[in-house]
């Protein structure tokens, strides 16, 4: 695919809006109904798998094309990249620590959580299978991650709202709020088609 | 022994009770026979990752128990995923990514840290049956009702008549959500009930 600013736009909403990871591929759901229930620790979630989502696209494509395909150990594509995604969170974290200590504050205690992200692990096998180069690596990881910022901030909205209203009390907390993501995702359907490329 | 086992399936499902491992419970249970797939994949590597780390409990560092569980489960999640590609093409092709996927699912790793590293071999396998089984039902459950509704069949086999107009949103993404909900509703308002007739 080529750099044009019609197929970067294109991808863009293509990747936060058609194809939302929560919405319509099932990808983070976990940290997405856990961590959904205060607006600021919703973004503080989001940009933090943003973050990581980025870094983790772009080393596991050097991993993948520069350490498995030359030696030949393709299938040990699922092992090798959690390992690298896991060991990614762990330097980010040490580093944020160290360096940038207001924004580890903000998002470090949402960074060990990041590793067992089914969006982080999917994003980084989709851009395998769907043989995107570096750059458009990069930028699945980072439109996929926003993509999921929106979703759960949008959620967070909804669930501070839900809070004050009156729920059957077998429905309070998961089965309310996966009824809501189903609705929200209803939403998402009108979206299909736009920016296909 | 036996406690633990039935634990897994009914007190602490781990779809209905614990609400663990939800991307998968979304994705895979598009039709009955999806679910049934995805739940047989897990369980194994809940077996044998829980056997594995159980026997291995004694070895492995307190500070890097995480790592070394995380390569055990993708240890044999390669495994599954090979063997699927091998003998079930249609089904792998199905669940595609989320196949890998099930080394990030929380189950496994959950019974890894809380129950296979403190316990003997005998009770973690159980644990890991159990929690396998209890994870392939409630599957099943829910991609039979999924496929019910926006198919009209079960495992492929037509229940209503022609007449039957399929409801297309249940087995596309929005109605994942929906039915996994108000499956969680009716169980929780079941589970109610039973403990307040118990409690009278």
């Amino acid at each position: 695919m080529e750099l044009t600013l019609t197929n970067f736009l294109l991808f863009m909403v293509n990747c936060i809006l058609t194809n939302n990871f929560i919405f319509s591929r099932y990808l983070g759901c976990c940290p997405f109904l856990g961590v959904s229930s205060k607006v600021e620790t919703a973004t503080g979630m989001g940009l933090a798998v943003t973050f990581v989502m980025a870094l983790a696209s772009l080393f596991t494509y050097l991993v993948y094309h520069y350490i498995l395909v030359p030696l030949q150990l393709t299938y040990l594509i699922t092992i090798s990249f959690i390992l690298v995604i896991a060991s990614l969170v762990q330097f980010v974290e040490m580093f944020m620590k160290k360096s940038m200590p207001a924004l580890y504050n903000a998002l470090g205690i949402y960074l060990p959580l990041i590793t067992t992200n089914c969006a982080v692990l999917g994003a980084t096998i989709l851009n395998i299978d769907n043989s995107y180069n570096l750059l458009w690596s990069v930028l699945n990881g980072v439109f996929g991650a926003l993509g999921f910022l929106l979703a759960i901030v949008l959620m967070a909205g909804v669930r501070e709202r839900l809070e004050a209203s009156n729920i059957p009390k077998s429905f309070k907390g998961f089965p309310i709020s996966l009824v809501v993501a189903g609705l929200m995702s209803v939403a998402f359907l009108g979206f299909a088609g736009l920016g296909k490329m | 022994m036996r406690g633990v086992f039935v634990n897994g399936i009914i007190n602490e499902n781990p779809i209905f009770r614990l609400v663990l491992g939800v991307c998968p419970v979304l994705a895979a249970t598009t039709s009955a026979t999806n679910g049934l797939g995805m739940g047989l994949a897990a369980s194994f590597v809940l077996l044998g990752s829980n056997i594995v780390i159980s026997l291995l409990r004694n070895l492995i560092p307190d500070k890097v128990r995480i790592p070394a569980f995380i390569v055990v489960i993708s240890t044999f999640v390669t495994i599954v995923q090979l063997l699927m590609q091998a003998f079930v093409p249609a089904l792998y092709e199905a669940l595609g990514l989320f196949i890998p996927l099930i080394v990030v699912n929380c189950i496994i790793l959950a019974r890894a840290e809380a129950f296979a590293s403190k316990n003997s071999l005998f009770l973690a396998a159980s644990d890991g049956l159990g929690m396998g089984m209890g994870f392939t039902l409630g599957l099943i459950l829910i991609g039979s009702v999924r496929e019910l509704l926006g198919n009209g069949t079960i495992f492929g086999t037509a229940l209503f008549g022609a007449s039957f107009e399929p409801m297309l949103l249940a087995v596309m993404a929005p109605g994942g959500f929906i039915i996994f909900g108000l499956l969680l509703g009716i169980v929780n308002a079941i589970s109610n009930k039973l403990s307040t007739r118990k409690g009278v």
